[in-house]
């Protein structure tokens, strides 16, 4: 807190009693859990759950020899970084050319935007409704242009159906940033350069993309972590992790391993590995922001 | 716009016009589906792209529940709606107060231990529920709250991200009004009722579209805490419904069940797009 406001209020009570209940909520279901999370990915229980017995690293260990686990991570790598490419590629696409169009702007901005108020579990009830191989209207196209659509069946159907709900369902997110990003950029700079006579295409290149590439990082570690989070509801929704496990992503397989398979040490080591990867994400995040704002 | 060219223009609008039609595609076989009879969706190949005629039945079926051809029940929606609004509205209201209090402590005070606390709140933006479910259900089942209103929402209550957002905007509140309040003979929580919680009105209205939304569209938790059918939201409700295939599927209630899941949190989002837009571009920069 680098930041302090010079005039303050003196109390010895008051200001304890005002972050007691954000700090009562973030011990009891924050410290409490991630703390049991921790010490249980170091025990293991057999199978009735009637003895426990403290196994240091072994449920790691276990859980990197593990094939399923380590396909788990590909699966979910492969998915980020299709869904934060495309939805990022797509979204700043759109919000340049909403930037550039003087005349409804804002009803665009307006159409664009509402799919973040779906909830990820409806997104991927919508395109599984469209991609169904029996019923779907997109599937049934497919057929018809020689393309054999079977998510049920071919692993990578599944991923292009997961991928595409997961984009949509973040594309307002991107546009909205984006779109921010570009209004921010002081319209001096273009007009020098267009009297240069630099064209839109070059102007984007040496000029937008560069100025905009704080906004662009910001978005991918966020889409990064959104797919590693909130992806969850799409892939159970859509696919149930399926076929096989061609679509069980990281956080799919904790939910799984722990509340269907009932192995409560992987389940919390798996737990322990996210929150790692997590924590690594924010720290990059951050140490960006701070360098930007000596900007 | 810094040149004429109003060939780039028009391909422009054509791109963007292009775009909100494919966002709004499954928006409108959605629609279009909860119009029909889960027969049309099931035998027409393919299925048609024009509304049906069944409108009104299907959202009765789907709002008071009903029987399906094949015999089975299907659940209401009504009561699920209620769940998931009133989780929506603790959620996002627990949150705005209990942020704005703790911001109004880590400004406007000093006292021992506040860094810790500040870090310790600072932390949980990196711990979302989802990572850490399995020993944050048994917490909740330890304290007695699995099906509860308070197991589905206290959990998610604390906010990192409106704590942040509020001390930003407080830090930003000039001095002299302290000082003025002061000499008006205003004590802190004076201070804080009349002065500081209206000023921030614009923020509390942004950090309200987004909770709501965030707390309308939770999924997984409800999943965890919740087997009884009167405590299920609709967000997770309606996956429900979709586990017996394709056939067995009454489509036409499903796709009723996903508009009126969506259209609650829309109207929030649209309805709200100034604030909205500027509080979430603030909130995370």
């Amino acid at each position: 807190m680098a930041i302090e406001k010079r005039v303050r209020f003196q109390s010895r009570w008051l200001p304890y009693a005002l972050i007691a209940p954000q700090m009562a909520i973030v011990l009891v279901f924050f410290f409490w859990p991630a703390g049991q999370a921790l010490w249980q990915s170091v025990l293991s229980q057999d199978a009735f759950g009637t003895s426990t017995e403290f196994v240091g690293l072994e449920n790691f260990e276990r859980l990197f020899s593990d094939a399923t686990y380590l396909a788990s991570f590909y699966t979910t790598a492969v998915f980020s970084v299709l869904v934060a490419v495309i939805g990022l590629v797509l979204a700043l696409l759109l919000a340049v050319m909403a930037d550039r169009v003087m005349q409804g702007s804002s009803l665009y901005r307006t159409l664009l935007i509402w799919p973040y108020a779906v909830a990820p579990a409806i997104a991927g009830v919508l395109w599984l409704f469209m991609f169904a191989p029996s019923i779907g209207i997109v599937s049934h196209a497919l057929n018809a242009l020689g393309f054999d659509w079977n998510h049920l069946l071919d692993g990578r159907d599944a991923m292009a159906l997961i991928v595409m709900a997961a984009v949509w369902k973040q594309i307002s997110y991107n546009f909205l940033f984006f779109l921010a990003g570009l209004q921010s950029i002081p319209k001096s700079l273009i007009e020098a350069a267009a009297i240069d006579g630099a064209r839109p295409w070059r102007r984007f290149w040496t000029i937008v993309f560069p100025l905009l590439s704080p906004t662009t990082f910001f978005l991918l570690v966020i889409n990064v972590v959104y797919v590693f989070i909130d992806t969850f509801a799409i892939v159970d929704a859509a696919t149930q992790g399926g076929p096989g496990k061609d679509t069980a992503i990281l956080v799919y397989k904790i939910y799984y391993d722990g509340f269907k398979a009932m192995d409560l040490g992987g389940s919390a080591a798996q737990s322990v590995v996210l929150m790692v990867i997590l924590v690594a994400l924010t720290a990059i995040q951050f140490r960006y922001v701070e360098r930007k704002v000596q900007y | 716009m810094v040149e004429r060219r109003p060939g780039l223009n028009v391909l422009a609008h054509l791109i963007l016009i292009l775009g909100v039609a494919i966002v709004a595609f499954p928006l409108w076989m959605t629609f279009v589906a909860s119009t029909q009879t889960a027969e049309q969706i099931v035998q027409n190949r393919p299925m048609s792209l024009l509304p049906g005629d069944n409108l009104v039945e299907t959202y009765r079926v789907a709002l008071f529940g009903g029987q399906s051809n094949y015999g089975s029940a299907i659940a209401p929606v009504l009561p699920m709606l209620k769940v998931s609004l009133i989780s929506a509205l603790v959620i996002a209201v627990g949150k705005i107060a209990i942020s704005l209090l703790s911001a109004f402590a880590f400004v406007y005070f000093r006292f021992p231990g506040r860094s810790l606390c500040f870090w310790m709140v600072f932390v949980t933006l990196m711990l979302p529920v989802e990572v850490r479910i399995g020993p944050t259900y048994e917490v909740v089942s330890n304290l007695g709250m699995l099906n509860t209103y308070a197991g589905l929402t206290v959990p998610l209550i604390a906010s990192a991200t409106a704590t942040f957002l509020f001390r930003q905007f407080f830090l930003t509140v000039p001095d002299e009004l302290v000082e003025a309040s002061r000499i008006d003979g205003a004590g802190p929580i004076r201070f804080f009722r009349d002065v500081l919680v209206p000023l921030s009105a614009t923020s509390i209205a942004a950090l309200f579209v987004i909770q709501f939304i965030y707390g309308w569209n939770q999924y997984l938790w409800p999943l965890l805490v919740t087997t009884d059918e009167s405590r299920y939201p609709i967000v997770m409700g309606i996956k429900r419904m979709i586990s017996g295939g394709d056939a067995a599927t009454e489509w036409n209630v499903v796709m009723a069940t996903a508009m009126l899941a969506m259209i609650p949190p829309a109207l929030v989002v649209l309805g709200m797009q100034k604030w909205f837009v500027k509080g979430l571009v603030d909130a995370e920069k």
